[in-house]
């Protein structure tokens, strides 16, 4: 593995998830914290920074996802952000960041669905982290 | 109190200070609506600053004079329909020719009153255009409402849907590239969590089932009178397996022929939601109390956990659908969200209530009351 292990934030409510995006994040090669939901990690990124965020979209609010990466970025302006989620365009459920004002107020990085292959997903992180 | 902006439009000032003393005092108030209306009057002399003003402020209803000195009132008329103003008109003319009244009504007058009019012709026809507008208003709310509820339904349910098999799917994923390991046994933990997963996708769809019978109807009442100590013990016995893992202690208080008529597949969704719930919101070595009763005309049931309870903020989303209260304490318990919001509704069809109590860390208990019919 070519990084220093960096420390990479994964938020999210589903426990299953949470544990295989550890699993997978820790086998490329990162540290990992974790936390599961929006207010936890609300308490992680006071406590340290993180090198990039992987979050969940839906968790205690729908919109819990984009108020966390808002926070984030308040925080932390160089912190790349991930949003992973189920809603896709077969749910009817589409977010896009085409238009600028969008890109201005959701300030995430990249939209990964959750169904994503770990090889994708490492793909995805080596280009955010510059690897 | 609500007031609704009148316009008038006439370019005889007698007509508008009449209009307004008439209508200073008057109010309008239908059994069916939540309060009285009340007038505020606004002058137009001509069609132009009738328009200005359509413009510029929210008018509810305009008594509009065909014949003006400028623009005619059906071209104000004309120019209300073209922009879409949500605003009821009320041609007051004197020179109501046929032609002008089809013109108008096609764009959408809601009335004629011909001048002179007297003041209780005014007040009447105010009464039936203010009812006009309150029920039209009242539509196109509970349209709009109806289609929000809908959509947020849809997108909770396929998030529901789609979570367990994006985890399924992903324990599968680390197990095929064996990710942690060589042997079965290393995966033990995540092929116990997909059962889990799929246990709860299949308990969603059942319970989505019922939601959708409840909701179109289709489900036939087949009320007959039940032994409600059977039934309880009959869902006892269903819950028991999870009981026994948790090493949870159900009691049932019932006097045995304790009869009530109902159609008893719906009884039984009752009480096997608030007694799983009991036990699987329960802590282990916990105890379930269930108590069934007659009391004042009524039948009422309480189920009573030792388990972890719920804060005060979270008992007033309870009964709503796909409501799950995500913390800590339940993050490993699956359910859909969809029992307690079935048992309320079945439990209104039958013209009784559902309360709750709660302390974190102490237990919950939840009352059903049911009126025996007489």
């Amino acid at each position: 593995m070519t990084n220093d292990k960096r420390k990479i934030l994964i938020v999210d409510d589903d426990m299953d998830y949470l544990t295989q995006l550890e699993i997978q994040v820790k086998r490329f090669g990162f540290d990992v914290i974790i936390a599961e939901s929006q207010k936890e990690g609300e308490e992680k990124i006071k406590e340290e920074k993180p090198d990039l965020a992987i979050l969940d979209l839906m968790m205690e609010n729908q919109d819990s996802g984009f108020i966390l990466a808002y926070k984030i970025k308040k925080a932390y302006p160089d912190v790349p952000v991930i949003i992973a989620t189920a809603a896709t365009s077969e749910t009817g459920v589409v977010f896009g960041m085409d238009h600028e004002d969008e890109k201005n107020w959701i300030k995430a990085d990249t939209y990964i669905e959750k169904s994503m292959r770990s090889d994708q997903l490492e793909r995805e992180i080596n280009k955010l982290l510059k690897i | 109190m609500e007031k609704l902006n009148v316009l008038v439009v006439d370019d005889e000032p007698g007509i508008r200070s009449g209009v307004e003393r008439i209508l200073r005092n008057f109010t309008v108030g239908y059994p069916f609506m939540d309060q009285d209306f009340h007038f505020n009057i606004i002058e137009a002399e001509t069609g132009e600053i009738a328009i200005e003003i359509l413009e510029k402020e929210r008018i509810d209803i305009v008594l509009l004079d065909n014949k003006l000195p400028g623009i005619d009132g059906i071209e104000v008329l004309e120019y209300i329909n073209k922009k879409k103003f949500d605003v009821q008109v009320m041609m007051i003319t004197s020179y109501a020719s046929l032609d002008l009244a089809v013109k108008a009504t096609n764009n959408g007058a809601y009335n004629f009153m011909p001048k002179p009019f007297t003041p209780q012709d005014l007040k009447s026809s105010i009464e039936n255009i203010t009812k006009h507008l309150f029920l039209k208003r009242m539509t196109k709310k509970m349209n709009t409402e109806g289609k929000q509820i809908r959509f947020q339904f849809l997108s909770v349910l396929s998030h529901e849907l789609k979570s367990p098999l994006n985890a399924i799917e992903g324990y599968l994923r680390i197990m095929e590239e064996k990710q942690v390991g060589e042997n079965i046994d290393d995966y033990k933990v995540m092929i116990n969590r997909s059962m889990e997963r799929i246990n709860g996708m299949r308990s969603l769809i059942m319970d989505l089932l019922d939601v959708t019978k409840l909701e179109s109807g289709e489900k036939k009442r087949r009320k007959k009178k039940l032994d409600l100590s059977e039934i309880a013990k009959v869902s006892i016995h269903t819950i028991e397996p999870l009981a026994i893992q948790k090493n949870v202690k159900i009691y049932l208080d019932c006097e045995d022929q304790l009869i009530y008529e109902a159609d008893s597949t719906e009884i039984e969704i009752i009480f096997n939601n608030l007694v799983s719930n009991a036990v699987k919101y329960n802590i282990d070595d916990g105890k379930v109390y269930i108590e069934i009763k007659k009391s004042n005309g009524q039948i009422q049931i309480t189920v009573e956990d030792t388990g972890i309870g719920m804060e005060k903020e979270d008992l007033e989303k309870l009964f709503q659908e796909f409501v799950r209260i995500r913390n800590i304490k339940t993050k490993a318990i699956t359910g859909s969200g969809l029992g307690l919001s079935i048992v309320k509704k079945l439990i209104e069809f039958y013209n009784g209530e559902i309360t709750v109590n709660s302390e974190p860390d102490k237990g919950s208990k939840f009352t059903v009351k049911l009126p025996l019919q007489a």
